[in-house]
């Protein structure tokens, strides 16, 4: 029970590191000792799975959560879920939360002055498909204020959560649309120090999968850690 | 073909609205096999200050040490009813509670044996990416030869083992910075 076959570490630069000061909560949350290196075990490549059963199918429209629809530009968010390799992540939970057209989310800590909207929750989900396939259909959120240093806005943005087949693989992040003035002033966006790395958070206007006369679309794709080649069928990992 | 992995962001001061809903904070249903074991402890920043708005996941195997997972090939007892997985949200005092079972030990690197141990994720406002630790039981004479535990320098192991309080609860508090810091993986 040796084979283990781990996921593969991210390249230099690509993902955030804990301490960032221009965003100024990770200052004492960031831990500040060095994290200890580990080998991937069974805990760590294994991790919970989920189907299409442990979502309902309404759950990826957040415009029909209430009586009556929610204010705001409808839209079509779809894309795949991918690993490292390429290969389509099926039976992947994905978890999306967001803030309404005005820019403001549904908890008593967010006392930003602009209207709640009684049909609107922000909150969805859903499970990929054979192909790594998920779509959400949703209105576009409002940027907002928020007071990390003077005059700070958030770009307009989707969080996502993303739990692949191995608990390696968990993955939460922030989807953003093209074109957004605010994106080269947000911290958090600008955390991720490789550009290219960085520039991926952005979705991409979609036209094929808009709705005429109903829902603009944008497309997003996200890629989880993938493995390296399958490793060599022993006598042990065959039965 | 190689793509390049997503970035991580934070999940923001907002995430109960996505967490929530699907919070598990009972691991093990009415019927699974093993010592109960109820884990509480808070999250502490630099300042001392509660941290309120965190998440803390959790995956483990079973008492037998099987994971509910196909790449475990280890033959050992598998539970219809456990999934091993948990999450728990921190409340106004940055403190959280949940309740499942101890696991049992799992094979390690080299053909070790992994003491019992739960994985642990944990997402917050200000955490850029998630943070990753490994909960270990108390008087658990495997704790001294587990591969991953000694991988750690021997002064802050004890940031990774639970206490057992007074009602016999399990007390296990993450220290994101300070004398006391927890233990962090990179894997």
């Amino acid at each position: 029970m040796s084979n283990i076959n781990p996921y593969r570490k991210s390249y230099f630069d690509t993902q955030p590191d804990y301490l960032y000061p221009a965003y100024r909560s990770t200052v004492k949350r960031a831990p500040l000792q060095p994290q200890v290196q580990m080998p991937q075990t069974l805990s760590e490549i294994t991790g919970p799975l989920f189907a299409s059963r442990d979502v309902a199918a309404s759950d990826y429209d957040l415009t029909a959560q209430h009586a009556g629809a929610p204010l705001g530009e409808r839209m079509i968010v779809s894309g795949r879920l991918l690993d490292e390799g390429g290969r389509p992540v099926p039976n992947a939970l994905i978890e999306m939360w967001q803030a309404n057209a005005s820019g403001r989310y549904r908890h008593p800590v967010d006392n930003h002055d602009a209207p709640l909207d009684p049909n609107f929750t922000g909150f969805g989900r859903v499970v990929t498909d054979a192909q790594g396939n998920y779509r959400f259909k949703t209105i576009k959120p409002g940027a907002y204020p928020w007071r990390n240093h003077f005059n700070a806005w958030r770009p307009a943005h989707l969080h996502f959560s993303l739990f692949g087949q191995g608990f390696a693989q968990r993955l939460v992040t922030q989807m953003y649309f093209p074109g957004d003035p605010l994106l080269e002033f947000d911290p958090m966006y600008r955390s991720v120090s490789d550009e290219r790395a960085r520039s991926r958070l952005v979705s991409s206007f979609d036209w094929e999968n808009t709705m005429p006369e109903y829902a603009i679309a944008y497309r997003f794709d996200m890629i989880l850690r993938g493995r390296d080649a399958t490793p060599m069928e022993t006598k042990e990992n065959k039965k | 073909m190689s793509l390049l992995l997503t970035a991580a962001q934070t999940v923001g001061p907002f995430v109960s609205i996505g967490f929530e809903k699907a919070s598990v904070p009972d691991v093990a249903p009415v019927g699974v096999a093993g010592e109960r074991v109820v884990i509480t402890g808070k999250i502490v920043d630099g300042d001392g200050l509660p941290v309120t708005d965190a998440v803390i996941e959790t995956w483990q195997a079973n008492s037998y040490g099987k994971y509910a997972h196909p790449d475990d090939a280890q033959e050992k007892l598998l539970e219809d009813n456990f999934k091993g997985f948990g999450r728990v949200l921190t409340d106004a005092q940055g403190g959280f509670r949940l309740t499942t079972i101890k696991p049992g030990k799992v094979a390690g690197p080299a053909g070790k044996q992994q003491a019992p141990h739960i994985t642990v994720v944990i997402f917050m406002r200000g955490l850029l990416k998630q943070l990753m630790t490994r909960i270990y039981f108390p008087d658990e004479a495997a704790n001294a030869a587990d591969p991953v535990l000694n991988l750690v320098p021997a002064p802050r192991r004890a940031t990774l083992i639970a206490t057992r309080s007074a009602e016999g609860t399990l007390q296990w508090n993450v220290y994101l910075q300070g004398t006391n810091e927890t233990v962090f993986f990179d894997y």
